[in-house]
Order: structure tokens, then C-alpha cells, then sequence
């Protein structure tokens, strides 16, 4: 299962050298939302209930990102691989875990639906074309039996039902578990998991980010009386021409 | 060289937000000096195909097997593999969508591309090719270099006015072998809404927050809706108490919607829910507390008790209407 770390979603993005980086100043970073409360809850239930071995957490960073695979550990993860390296976008992370993964052979890998910062949700996608795998994402129900996967996915204006064959990547969201917080002792236990540190081969990097830039401000809000709806039918439809 | 675009459909018929991304692909291969092929993958019509010219394609690949009236990413990123190698095309896009983002990666992947997922802005060629995008849930945006040989891009529907002109494509059709790998999942069952608006592609959306006090008062953002023809959306807490179904969600942990228009009612607008709707064209907020930060972030407010000020609403809309026959 891979986990990334993100900015807490309670995070004021402020820009620093000229635009071209994020300040990481007082920011507190956690596992990826979809990536915690879905796919790696999931991950554990599956072992839970038998049908699922071991579950393995990886991730793509430096040393800084061990608190978060701490706390993966702590809900429950065997295992934990760390890939050191930064990388600049889904290609180069997709491209590092692939290579973790080929050398030991997973059936199954969740990640979340995307991570709060990129929006990207791409690596899952990217991974299963490098692994040679099926793919299905958007999942809010995953259920596994005898090596085959059964999986209720988003569609455009509704839900779809799909089975799927092992070996398989599966993007996670709301519906596929409920989040749960970690107790002593899987947070004593977590400090005696392994944690391995892969140095990956090199990637060409395909894309790279120049700048950022923080959204215009609003100009200036117009307030409309209670009683008088027609005022802001009429301005919907004449000024913002919305309607 | 010409710029290619996956166009989708439903039963045959072409959704709009692929006029869209025929329109944005056309747009490239002018600055290019090129044109665009469109690719169709499954059953549809020679008219509905022939009608993306009036978006700027010259051309369209039709791949008339009929297994791809579902989505089956890994057929259809052959194809779109296929078609690139065919017309030697340098640029892909597809939609920002669920399907395009099943597809295009892969694609990026096999062509060892660079990929801007969810584009807001035509490339800037000045730099190399630059391509805004939203990050942090639209907290921030990037300005994202594409290096490699071949681009991969992912259009975020809503982006940009459709302008309809003249002109046919051409249709021609692509053969491609495909293999029982392609066609690895299988749609057990599909469950579709209907007679509501998908909340992702509305223009229009009418959401609500604990500010509604229960899902018994969810009647006057439903009647609200159905007279503006918008889908219906709400806030984290409401999904969490089960007063709506989750899919309703919006915020950074939730859904990311653009709409033209966003009324949030009863949303006090936390850091996280503006993430997901601050895309909005333009933002009407209800709220009884005059303090709420929401109205920091809207183009239009109201001050007033939501039980009182949706019905007034939902009537005004409706005499809008009947004024505009």
C-alpha cells in the first residue's frame, strides 16, 4: 500500500524563494488522507479477516518523512519501505516504487483516490502500467476472495460493480473504510517494525515545476437583502451571467 | 505531428466537455502550425463523429469495437497509442475526468512522457511548455514544465467557454488487435442515478451545511436545485452525519468541483471546503452569522436564516424563469 506525505488539510499555503516553493514553516504534514483512512485501513481489514498476508506501507522521501510511516506502522502495517529519494512528480515516484515492487511481487496495491497536495492521481495508474497490472480506481467497496477482487467503483453519475483478477491496483475513497486512530500498543509495536531504506536507480525526470502562484482575491462581496431575491436572480443573470 | 484528443461519449452521443478538450487541442495546434485528430473509441454515429469539426478537428480515428463502450484503460490507452504513433503526434490530451485520468497515465507511462494532470491554461511555449495547474485543492496553483519529447495532458473540464463554429471531420477507421489482457475487468453491474445532475460536470450547484440543522430541511435545497437545474452538493460534517450520501461531499477531502456558480447555504467555509469549490466561477453564500468567513471568499451574500431565505430564493428563480421564456 502507498502512503504519501502531505500538508494537514488545515494548511496555509504560503510561497517562498520567488515563488518557486512551498514554505514548509510551521506546517504539520500527515499520511495522505485517502491514503490513511481508505487504503490503509482496508489494507489492515483485509489482513484481519484472513484473506490478505502481510501489508506492506511505501513511500517515496527523505528521512523526514519517518513520523508518517510511524504512524502507518502504528495502525498496523508489518512492514515499511522507505525509498530515499525526492521525487519532482508522479512519474518519478510511480517509476521508484515499480522498481520496489517488481523485486518483490505484490497482489494487490491500494492507494489513495490522490494526495491533497498534487491532485495529481496519477501514481497508482502510472504504477499498475509499469507492473504490468489492471488498474480501478475510485473505489468505495473492495472485496477479495480466491484471488479475485470485487469492486464497487465511482462512475460518471452513479456506481459500477467490477471484478478483477489478482494481480491489481486499486485507487481508494470515502466508502471503501472508516478511519480509525491508532492505540499504545500499536504504537509500541510500530518502533520494532522494520523500516527499510531503498536507494532507487536513476529516473530521467519527464516534468518539472517552474512557479506557483496563490488564486486572485475575490473583489469585493456584494450583500443582498433577505427579502429581496429577485435582486440577486437579477444579478446572477445580468452580472455574474451564470444564469 | 497533429495534436491528438480522446474524445468520450454516452451511448454515442459526444459529452460537451470533449467539444471542450477538441476546442483546447485545437488551440495548440494552431500555435503549432498543426492540426488535430480526435480519436472515438466504441459505437457512435458518423454525424455525432463528423461534429467535432465544428470544435476544430480535422480528423477523427474510430475504433468500432464495441467492448469500448466501456472503459477499459488499457485498451483504450493502445489506441490512443496506437493513434499517436500513426499521426506521429507530439501532444496528447484527454479529459481530467474519471476516465481520462484512468487512461492517460498509462499512456504517459508507455510514451515516457511528461503528464499535467487537470490543465487549466493552454501551454506557454515562451519557457519550454508550461501548463497551469491547481495544487493543494486549488489553495495554490503550479506552473508545470513538460520536458520530454511527447506531452501528455489532462484537460480539466469547465475550463475554458465553448465556442461552436464550422466544419466536418473526417472519420476514418483504425483497426487495432487487442488482447483478452485489454479487457481484464469486468463491469459486473452499473448503477446509475438518474434524473440528477453529476455533480462533478454541473454548471450549477446548490450545497449545504450544518447551517440546514438536519437532513429533514434538505427539501429546500433540493427545490432550489431542481428550478435552477443544479446538482446538489454538501459540506463534510453534513456527509459524516449521514444527512446526505458521501458522494455529495466537496472540500479538499471530499469532491473538487468548478462550477459557474456555487451557492453554499449554512457553510461556515473552513480552509478545507473552500479547497474544493474556490475553482467556482462565482460564489453566492446564505448565512444567518454575518461573521462567517465563507463570506470573505463569495461574490455574492446574504444575511439571513436559511429556512427563510431558500423559499424566497427557489420563488424568484422560478418568476426569473417564466420572465424568460
Amino acid at each position: 500500500m502507498c502512503i504519501s506525505q502531505v500538508p494537514d488539510t488545515s494548511t496555509k499555503i504560503i510561497l517562498k524563494d520567488n515563488n518557486t516553493a512551498i514554505s514548509s514553516d510551521g506546517v504539520t504534514y500527515i499520511i495522505n488522507p485517502y491514503d490513511e483512512w481508505y487504503a490503509l485501513i482496508r489494507a489492515l481489514e483485509l489482513k484481519e479477516i484472513g484473506v490478505a498476508s502481510d501489508v506492506h506501507l511505501i513511500t517515496v522521501g527523505k528521512a523526514d518523512v519517518e513520523p508518517i510511516i510511524r504512524k502507518g506502522l502504528a495502525l498496523g502495517g508489518d512492514e515499511a519501505i522507505r525509498i530515499d529519494a525526492v521525487a519532482s512528480d508522479a512519474y518519478e515516484t510511480a517509476s521508484y516504487i515499480a522498481e520496489y515492487a517488481k523485486t518483490t511481487g505484490y497482489d494487490l496495491i491500494l492507494c489513495g483516490k490522490e494526495s491533497i497536495d498534487y491532485n495529481n492521481g496519477t501514481t497508482g495508474v502510472m504504477l499498475a502500467e509499469l507492473l504490468d497490472m489492471d488498474y480501478i480506481g475510485f473505489a468505495t467497496n473492495i472485496q477479495l476472495d480466491g484471488g479475485v477482487a470485487t469492486v464497487n467503483r465511482e462512475i460518471e453519475g452513479g456506481e459500477e460493480v467490477d471484478t478483477c483478477n489478482l494481480p491489481l491496483v486499486i485507487s481508494c475513497q470515502k466508502g471503501v473504510a472508516e478511519a480509525r486512530i491508532p492505540n499504545m500498543r500499536g504504537i509500541m509495536a510500530a518502533r520494532t517494525r522494520p523500516l527499510k531504506v531503498v536507494t532507487p536507480g536513476a529516473v530521467t525526470p519527464v516534468a518539472t515545476i517552474l512557479s506557483y502562484e496563490m488564486p486572485p482575491a475575490k473583489g469585493g462581496i456584494k450583500l443582498v437583502d433577505p427579502n429581496n431575491m429577485d435582486e440577486l436572480v437579477e444579478l446572477l443573470h445580468s452580472e455574474a451571467k451564470v444564469i | 505531428m497533429s495534436v491528438l484528443v480522446l474524445v468520450e461519449h454516452t451511448e454515442g452521443i459526444i459529452k460537451k466537455k470533449s467539444f471542450e478538450a477538441v476546442q483546447y487541442a485545437s488551440q495548440i495546434a494552431k500555435q503549432n502550425s498543426t492540426t488535430v485528430t480526435a480519436v472515438v473509441l466504441g459505437s457512435a454515429s458518423a454525424a455525432e463523429m463528423e461534429g467535432l469539426g465544428a470544435y476544430g478537428a480535422q480528423k477523427v480515428l474510430h475504433v468500432a469495437d464495441a467492448r469500448l463502450d466501456e472503459l477499459h484503460a488499457r485498451a483504450y490507452s493502445k489506441a490512443l497509442i496506437v493513434a499517436a504513433e500513426k499521426e506521429s503526434s507530439k501532444v496528447i490530451i484527454a479529459l481530467h475526468d474519471i476516465n481520462g485520468r484512468a487512461v492517460a497515465p498509462r499512456v504517459a507511462i508507455k510514451l515516457k512522457a511528461g503528464l499535467v494532470a487537470g490543465a487549466l491554461s493552454y501551454p506557454d511555449t515562451e519557457k519550454g511548455f508550461v501548463i497551469k495547474k491547481a495544487v493543494f485543492s486549488g489553495k495554490a496553483f503550479a506552473f508545470i514544465n513538460i520536458l520530454s519529447d511527447i506531452k501528455v495532458i489532462t484537460l480539466m473540464p469547465n475550463s475554458f467557454q465553448l465556442n461552436k463554429g464550422e466544419g466536418k471531420a473526417t472519420v476514418e477507421k483504425l483497426n487495432i488487435s487487442f488482447d483478452d489482457k485489454d479487457f481484464g475487468i469486468k463491469v459486473k453491474q452499473v448503477n446509475k442515478v438518474s434524473g440528477e445532475v453529476s455533480l462533478a460536470d454541473a454548471e450549477l450547484v446548490v450545497s449545504g451545511g450544518r447551517g440546514m440543522k438536519g437532513p429533514e430541511n434538505w427539501g429546500l435545497i433540493e427545490n432550489l436545485a431542481k428550478e435552477l437545474g443544479a446538482a446538489t452538493a454538501c459540506s463534510r460534517p453534513v456527509a459524516d452525519s449521514h444527512w446526505r450520501p458521501h458522494h455529495e461531499h466537496v472540500g479538499q477531502t471530499g469532491g473538487t468541483i468548478r462550477p459557474n456558480l456555487y451557492i453554499a447555504i449554512g457553510i461556515s467555509g473552513a480552509i478545507q471546503h473552500l479547497a474544493g469549490v474556490n475553482g467556482s466561477k462565482t460564489i453566492v453564500v446564505i448565512n444567518k452569522d454575518p461573521e462567517a468567513p465563507f463570506f470573505k471568499a463569495a461574490n455574492y451574500g446574504v444575511v439571513g436564516d436559511a429556512m427563510e431565505v431558500l423559499p424566497k430564493l427557489t420563488a424568484a428563480v422560478k418568476k426569473y424563469k417564466e420572465n424568460h421564456k
